[in-house]
C-alpha cells in the first residue's frame, strides 16, 4: 500500500522524519518496500515565466520562448506545446534534469538550428497526471524561479506491505494509529461530520443474503455535479497509485485508501426499483467496471435492482450503473461482506480489486455508519446535493471479543518483560480496552473468563498476578487469543528488546541424529562424488510423455503417474517415476554446449502411488554416463566411450556403499524398455528383489532426447536395499593366513549362451573353504573354438589353512572345479 | 720367484683395471681359474715344509685376494656404467600429461544441508523429512490456513486432480512446515527438528523456479520464548557463515501458523560488489537482508497435532537452502542450481572428502 507523508501526517501529529517514519514502520511489522521521493524526481525543475514567444524560423509548430526563471538571464527554450505563450507560468527543466516520465536527462541543444536551453514539461512529463495536451500552467501568482518540487509541495510516499492479518491497516489511518501507538506522534482526533439526511432514500434497499451480506446501508444524494475532485484529494491519491477518475469515483477511493472502507456509488438513474443484495442465480452475467463479463453461480452474492446485477457484491461494480459525468442522482452502498465468501467468489472468478483485499481479509464492522457520513460529507462538499436519511438493512456482526490476558505471558511467550503499565498502554493505543478480571483463575484449567472460542484460560501465570480482561477493537479480527495480545505488546515495545536466550543443551557431546535413509545418501553421495560423478538435482517434474516412458516396465510403479492440474508449462507437468530421463535431458544440455561428456548422478525420489490415496516417494540414486569415457590422448589414441561395464562397476560399487551384500546379487534381465535389450541388466537379491538396474539405454530413449549414444545409465532403488542389521563397532575376528596362497589357471570350453557368471559362480562352489576367489582373465571365440562355444578361462586362488596342499589335495580341488563345471556344460580346454 | 709372481701380479691388476666385461672373465680363468697362476701358486703350498708355507702362505693368498678384489671392484663399476647408458636412453618427457582421474562433485545444495544437519546436531536437532505431494491439511489447514485463508491464494501451489481417501486434495507441499505437522504428530513433544528438502511454487523468473529447497526448524519443549528462537538463528547463522559479526534484526510479521511471527533480517555488507553476511546492518556501507521467516507456533497449530498447547510452546522457522547456499558460497544464479551443467557442477561443487565436521568447520573454504 502506497501513501504519502502528507496524507499521514493529516492523521498523525508528528515532525519525525520520513526516515524515522520508515525505520518506525519496519519495526512495528508493516515492511517498507520503498520511499518514493518525488521532489528528488522533480530537481532542476523550476517555476518559470514566459517572457516572450516566437514563431520558429524553421517550424511551424515550434516556438522560440524566453523564459526568465528569476534573477538570471532570460534563458532561450524551443518549445511545441500549442499553450506556450507570453505571459504564462510553467515548468521548466533545466539543462541537467531527468524527466521523471521517461528517464531523459535534458541537455542545451539545438533545435532545428536554434539553441534551446530546457524544456517546459507537461503534467504527464512530471509524472503528475494524465495530461500531455500541453504545458503545464500554475497560476499567477506562482513564484518564479523556484524550485517546483516545493512549490508543488511534493511529498515523499511510503510503500507498504501490509500483512494480510491487519485489512486494519490497509488504510492511511490504520498506519497512523499503529505509528502513535509506537510513539510517532499523536493520532489526531478523527471526528466524525454529522449529516442531516432528508427526506427517506429514493429507493428501497434490502439484503436477501444476510449469510452473503448481513449489513447493507446506504442512502441517495440528489443533484450532485461529478466534476473532477479536488487538487488535494487528486494528489493524495496519486501518490497512493490512484489514477483519479472523477469526484465520485475518487471520493470512495479517498475513503478505501483512508479508512480502509470500500464504498460504492451508483448512479440512481440506472437503477430500477428495490436495490437489495441477494445471490447470484446461477449463470447471470454481469459486466464489471473493468469491461469485461463474468458469470455467476448461486454462491455469489450481488447488488441488483428489480431488472440486473449491478455489482458482484464486495468485489466490483457494474459498468451498467457506474457514475458518469452526467450524473445527478445517486445511491451510495456501505456494505459488510462475509469475507469467506469474498475470497470464494474472487477466486472462481479470478477477479481481484483492492475492495476484495479489504472484504477478504475482514473489515471494520462497525465503521458503516461513521463510513457512510465521512463519504456523504466529502460528496457533498464536492459535489454538492441533498442527502436522503440513511437506510440501514440488517446489521454488521459485531460480537465483543474478550481475551483473559495474562500479562506475565508476555515474558514467557515473547522472552522479553514489558511493565504491566507499559503493556497496558500499547493495548490502549491499539484501542483495545483493558480491565482488571474480576476474579482469578485458580489452577489454570478452570479460569472462567469468556475466551475467544470459549476454550479455557490458557497459559495460566504461575503467580497468577492480575490477570486483565481485554476487550478487542472489532476491526481486528486477527486477534484470536492470549498469544495474539502478546504479539502486539512486543511488536510495538519492539522485538529488538527481545534477548537472546540458549537453549538448553543435553549433558555431554551431541549424539547422532542421522536415520538409517540419511547415512546411507550421504555415504552414497560422496562415494559418488569420490568415483569422478558429477552431483545434479534436476527437476522432480517431466514432460509427461518422457514420464510415460520411463514408466513403462517397473514392477512396483503401483498405478498412474502423479501429473499435475496447473503445470508452469507441458515440460514441468509429470513427477518423475525414474531420475534418468531428468540426467540424461542434463546431458544432452552438457552435449549441446560442446562437452566431451558427462557423469552424472542424482540422490532423489521417484514419485508413485501409496496406500490410501497419498504418496509413495522412494529414495533413489540415479547415474548416466554420457560421451567419451577417456578423451583421445598421447598415450591411448582414440577416444574410448562407455560401456555396459563401467555402469556395471558404478552399480555395484555404489550398492556396497550402500551396505547390500554385494557378494550375493544375481546379475538378471528386464533392465526395462528404455535399455538396450542385450546391454542391460538388474541387480537382484534373490529373483524378486531388484536392487539396482544397469547398462546402455535404448537407441530409441536416445533418439527420444537427441541425444548420441552410446549411453550408460544406472538406477539403485535405495527402499529395496534391505536394512543392515545393528551391529557394533567391532569387525569379526580375522588373522592374515600364515600360508601363501596358490593359483590354478582352467581354460573351459561352454556353450556360448552360457553365462560367465554361472560358470564362476559354479567353480567358486566346488570348495567353498579352499577356494577363496575365482576370476575371468580370458573369453574367447574363434579360431581353435568349435562353433556355438566359446572358451572362459578362469583363474582360481586357493587358500591353505593350517598345512600347505599336496599335490593329492590340488587334484581334488581341480577335479571338483572341473565336475561342478561339468554341470554347466563345460568341458575342460584340451 | 718372488720378482716373477709380483711382475705378474701387476700384470694382471692393470689388465683388470682396462677390462671390459668378456676380458674381465678371460682375466678372472687366468689367474683364479682352475688353471690359473694364482690357482697354480695355491696348489704349491701342500708340497712345502711348515716353514716355508708359513712364509709363502699369506703372501700367495695376498696374490689371490687382491685379484679378486680387483675383479669385483671392475665388475661393479662396468655394471655401473652399463645401468647408467641404459637409464640415459630411457629419458620420458615428463612434460607430456599424465593420465587423468575424472573429478566428481557434490552438489551445492547436498553439501548446504549437510552442513545444516551438523550444525544442528550439536544444538540436539534431528533430520526429518516428509512427502513433497501433500494433501492440504497437512500443508495449509493444520498450518491454520483454513480453506478460505487469503494466505493460501499467496503460495501459488501446484495441485493435482486428485484426492486422498479422506477427501483431501492432493498437492505439491508449497514448503517443509508440514514436516512440522507430521513430526509433532508422530514424536510428540519435546522435539528438536530441522526439516530440509524440495519444496514447489508455481513461479518461475530470474529469481524464482517452480522447485527449490527450504529447511525447516521447529522446536517444542516447556518454556521455551522468542527469546530462545533469536538465539537459535544467531547459533546457527554465526556457526553456518563462520562468522561472529553476524547482526539480526526481527521484524513483527505474519504467518498464519505462528504466533508472534518474526521475519528475521540479517545485517550485510557490500564486499566487491558481493553482498557478505556480517555485521550491523545500520552502519554505513551495510545493509539487511530478509532471510528466514519464524516465530512461536501458533497454539492452533499444536492443537491440530495434537499437543497440548497449554503445556508445550515452541518456535519454527523457515529459510531457503539454495539461498544459504548463495549466500556463502557466491553463486548468482539460482536457475544454474537445476541445470546439471558440468561445468557449472565442477566450479560450485565440492569434493567428496569435503564432509562437514564441527572441528575442521562445517563450511568448505574456496
Amino acid at each position: 500500500m502506497k501513501f504519502s507523508l502528507e496524507w499521514l501526517r493529516y492523521f498523525l501529529e508528528t515532525d519525525a522524519s520520513v526516515q524515522e517514519i520508515a525505520a518506525t514502520l519496519n519495526r512495528i511489522g508493516h515492511e517498507v518496500e520503498g520511499i518514493e521521493d518525488p521532489a528528488a524526481k522533480l530537481a532542476g525543475f523550476k517555476v518559470a515565466r514566459v517572457l516572450t514567444a516566437a514563431r520558429h524560423p524553421d517550424a511551424d509548430k515550434l516556438q522560440v520562448l524566453t523564459v526568465s526563471v528569476g534573477d538570471a538571464e532570460p534563458l532561450q527554450v524551443i518549445c511545441g506545446a500549442p499553450n506556450a505563450r507570453a505571459g504564462m507560468t510553467g515548468v521548466l527543466g533545466l539543462p541537467g534534469a531527468i524527466v521523471p516520465a521517461n528517464g531523459m536527462k535534458l541537455r542545451k541543444s539545438a533545435i532545428r538550428g536554434v539553441e534551446s536551453n530546457g524544456m517546459m514539461c507537461s503534467v504527464r512529463e512530471l509524472q503528475l497526471g494524465d495530461d500531455h495536451e500541453g504545458i503545464i500552467e500554475l497560476p499567477e501568482d506562482a513564484p518564479v524561479g523556484a524550485d517546483f518540487a516545493s512549490y508543488h509541495a511534493a511529498s515523499p510516499v511510503f510503500d507498504v506491505a501490509i500483512t494480510p492479518n491487519r485489512p486494519d491497516c490497509m488504510g492511511v489511518y490504520g498506519i497512523a494509529r499503529d505509528l502513535a501507538a509506537a510513539g510517532v506522534g499523536t493520532l489526531k482526533p478523527f471526528p466524525v461530520p454529522e449529516i442531516a439526511g432528508e427526506g427517506a432514500c429514493a429507493t428501497d434497499i434490502r439484503t436477501d443474503d444476510p449469510e452473503g451480506c448481513p449489513a447493507f446501508y446506504g442512502r441517495t444524494i440528489s443533484g450532485v455535479t461529478n466534476g473532477t475532485a479536488p487538487e488535494w484529494m487528486q494528489r493524495r491519491l496519486i501518490a497512493a497509485g490512484q489514477r483519479p477518475i472523477s469526484a465520485l469515483v475518487d471520493i470512495t477511493n479517498y475513503l478505501m485508501l483512508a479508512f480502509g472502507r470500500p464504498a460504492h456509488v451508483y448512479d440512481l438513474a440506472r437503477l430500477s426499483g428495490a436495490v437489495a443484495a441477494r445471490r447470484a442465480k446461477a449463470g447471470e452475467q454481469v459486466l464489471a467496471l473493468n469491461e469485461k463479463t463474468y458469470t455467476l453461480d448461486d454462491t455469489m452474492t450481488v447488488i441488483a435492482d428489480d431488472k440486473s446485477v449491478h455489482d458482484i457484491a464486495g468485489i466490483m461494480g457494474g459498468e451498467h450503473s457506474g457514475v458518469t459525468e452526467a450524473t445527478t442522482d445517486v445511491l451510495l452502498e456501505i456494505a459488510y461482506f462475509d469475507p469467506t465468501r469474498i475470497g470464494v467468489t474472487g477466486r472462481k472468478l479470478g477477479l481481484t480489486s483492492d475492495a476484495r483485499t479489504r472484504f477478504e481479509r475482514g473489515v471494520d464492522p462497525v465503521f458503516l455508519d461513521d463510513g457512510l457520513a465521512i463519504l456523504t460529507d466529502l460528496i457533498l462538499r464536492i459535489c454538492g446535493g441533498k442527502p436522503s436519511e440513511v437506510v440501514r438493512a440488517g446489521q454488521p456482526p459485531v460480537t465483543p471479543e474478550l481475551i483473559a490476558f495474562d500479562p506475565s505471558l508476555t515474558q514467557r511467550l515473547g522472552g522479553v518483560e514489558v511493565p504491566r503499565g507499559e503493556q497496558r498502554r500499547i493495548l490502549e493505543a491499539l484501542d483495545f480496552r483493558v480491565s482488571p478480571l474480576p476474579f482469578r483463575g485458580g489452577d489454570g484449567g478452570g479460569a472462567s473468563a469468556p475466551g475467544a472460542d470459549g476454550s479455557p484460560h490458557p497459559n495460566p501465570s504461575p503467580e497468577g498476578e492480575g490477570l486483565w480482561s481485554v476487550t478487542c477493537p472489532p476491526r481486528r479480527h486477527d486477534i484470536e487469543g492470549p498469544a495474539d495480545l502478546v504479539e502486539e505488546v512486543v511488536r510495538i515495545h519492539g522485538l529488538d528488546n527481545v534477548r537472546s536466550v540458549p537453549l538448553p543443551r543435553a549433558d555431554g557431546v551431541a549424539k547422532p541424529t542421522a536415520t538409517p535413509l540419511q547415512l546411507t545418501e550421504r555415504k552414497l553421495r560422496r562415494t559418488a562424488a569420490a568415483r569422478g560423478l558429477n552431483e545434479a538435482v534436476t527437476w522432480s517434474f517431466l514432460p509427461e510423455p518422457q514420464a510415460d516412458h520411463f514408466a513403462d516396465g517397473l514392477a512396483n510403479s503401483g498405478g498412474a503417474l502423479w501429473v499435475l492440474d496447473n503445470p508452469i508449462s507441458e515440460d514441468m507437468k509429470a513427477m518423475r517415476p525414474s531420475l534418468i530421463p531428468g540426467l540424461l535431458a542434463a546431458a544432452k544440455r552438457n552435449a549441446d554446449r560442446g562437452a566431451d561428456g558427462s557423469r552424472l548422478f542424482e540422490i532423489g525420489r521417484r514419485y508413485f502411488r501409496g496406500d490410501g490415496g497419498a504418496s509413495d516417494e522412494k529414495p533413489t540414486l540415479g547415474v548416466v554416463l554420457a560421451g567419451e569415457k577417456t578423451p583421445r590422448g598421447w598415450a591411448a589414441g582414440k577416444a574410448t566411450p562407455f560401456d555396459a561395464y563401467d555402469a556395471k562397476a558404478e552399480a555395484l560399487a555404489l550398492l556396497e556403499a550402500a551396505g547390500a551384500p554385494v557378494a550375493n546379487l544375481q546379475v538378471m534381465g528386464e533392465a526395462g524398455p528404455q535399455f538396450h535389450p542385450g546391454q542391460s541388466a538388474t541387480l537382484r537379491l534373490g529373483p524378486k528383489t531388484v536392487l539396482a538396474r544397469f547398462g546402455a539405454l535404448h537407441p530409441a530413449t536416445l533418439k527420444a532426447f537427441d541425444i548420441d549414444g552410446p549411453v550408460m545409465a544406472v538406477e539403485i532403488f535405495l527402499d529395496a536395499i534391505p536394512p543392515k542389521k545393528a551391529a557394533g563397532f567391532a569387525r569379526p575376528h580375522y588373522a592374515p593366513p600364515a600360508l601363501q596362497p596358490v593359483t590354478r589357471d582352467f581354460a573351459f570350453l561352454v556353450p556360448a549362451a552360457l553365462p560367465a557368471g554361472d560358470l564362476v559362480r559354479a567353480v567358486r562352489g566346488a570348495d567353498k573353504q579352499a577356494i577363496t576367489d575365482a576370476r575371468v582373465f580370458d573369453v574367447f571365440a574363434g579360431q581353435g573354438v568349435p562353433d556355438g562355444h566359446k572358451s572362459v578361462a578362469v583363474e582360481v586362488v586357493l587358500q591353505p589353512g593350517d598345512k600347505s596342499f599336496t599335490d593329492a589335495d590340488l587334484k581334488a580341488i581341480s577335479d571338483r572345479i572341473v565336475a561342478a563345471a561339468a554341470r554347466q556344460g563345460a568341458s575342460l580346454r584340451g | 720367484m718372488d720378482t716373477t709372481d709380483q711382475t705378474r701380479l701387476d700384470e694382471a691388476l692393470a689388465a683388470i683395471a682396462k677390462a671390459d666385461a668378456d676380458t674381465l672373465e678371460a682375466q678372472r680363468i687366468a689367474a683364479l681359474g682352475k688353471a690359473g697362476w694364482i690357482s697354480a701358486a695355491l696348489k704349491t703350498l701342500g708340497a712345502m715344509t711348515p716353514e716355508q708355507r708359513q712364509a709363502e702362505g699369506p703372501r700367495i693368498q695376498g696374490m689371490r685376494a687382491a685379484v679378486a678384489e680387483a675383479i669385483e671392484a671392475r665388475k661393479a663399476m662396468l655394471e655401473a656404467q652399463a645401468l647408467e647408458s641404459q637409464l640415459a636412453r630411457e629419458v620420458l618427457d615428463l612434460t607430456l600429461p599424465a593420465r587423468e582421474m575424472p573429478r566428481g562433485s557434490v552438489h551445492p545444495v547436498s553439501q548446504v544441508m549437510d552442513e545444516l544437519a551438523e550444525i544442528f546436531a550439536d544444538l540436539g536437532f534431528s533430520v526429518a523429512t516428509g512427502p513433497e505431494i501433500e494433501d492440504d491439511w497437512h500443508n495449509f489447514t493444520a498450518l491454520n490456513m483454513a480453506e478460505t485463508h487469503p494466505a493460501r491464494a499467496m503460495h501459488d501451489t501446484f495441485y493435482f486432480p486428485d484426492v486422498d481417501a479422506e477427501g483431501r486434495k492432493m498437492l505439491l507441499r508449497t514448503h517443509t512446515s508440514p514436516v512440522q505437522i507430521r513430526a509433532m504428530v508422530e514424536h510428540g513433544a519435546p522435539l528438536r527438528i530441522i526439516a530440509p528438502g524440495r519444496v514447489y511454487r508455481s513461479d518461475s523468473d530470474a529469481t524464482h523456479t517452480p522447485m527449490f529447497h527450504q529447511v525447516e526448524g521447529l522446536v517444542i519443549d516447556e518454556g521455551i520464548h522468542l527469546g530462545h528462537l533469536k538465539w537459535t538463528l544467531e547459533t546457527f547463522l554465526k556457526a553456518f557463515f563462520e562468522r561472529d559479526d553476524i547482526v539480526l534484526r526481527l521484524r513483527p510479521s505474519y504467518f498464519p501458523f505462528t504466533e508472534p511471527s518474526v521475519e528475521v533480517d540479517v545485517g550485510w555488507q557490500d564486499v566487491n560488489g558481493r553482498r557478505v553476511l556480517g555485521g550491523d546492518g545500520d552502519a554505513p556501507g551495510h545493509g539487511w537482508m530478509e532471510l528466514l521467516g519464524s516465530g512461536m507456533v501458533n497454539r492452533r497449530v499444536l492443537e491440530f497435532a495434537g499437543l497440548d498447547a497449554d503445556k508445550w510452546q515452541g518456535f519454527a522457522f523457515g529459510v531457503g537452502v539454495d539461498r544459504l547456499a548463495m549466500l556463502k558460497y557466491g553463486m548468482d544464479d539460482l536457475r544454474a542450481f537445476f541445470d546439471g551443467d558440468g561445468r557449472w557442477l565442477s566450479h560450485y561443487g565440492f569434493s567428496a572428502f569435503d564432509q562437514p565436521t564441527l572441528s575442521a568447520g562445517v563450511g568448505a573454504r574456496a
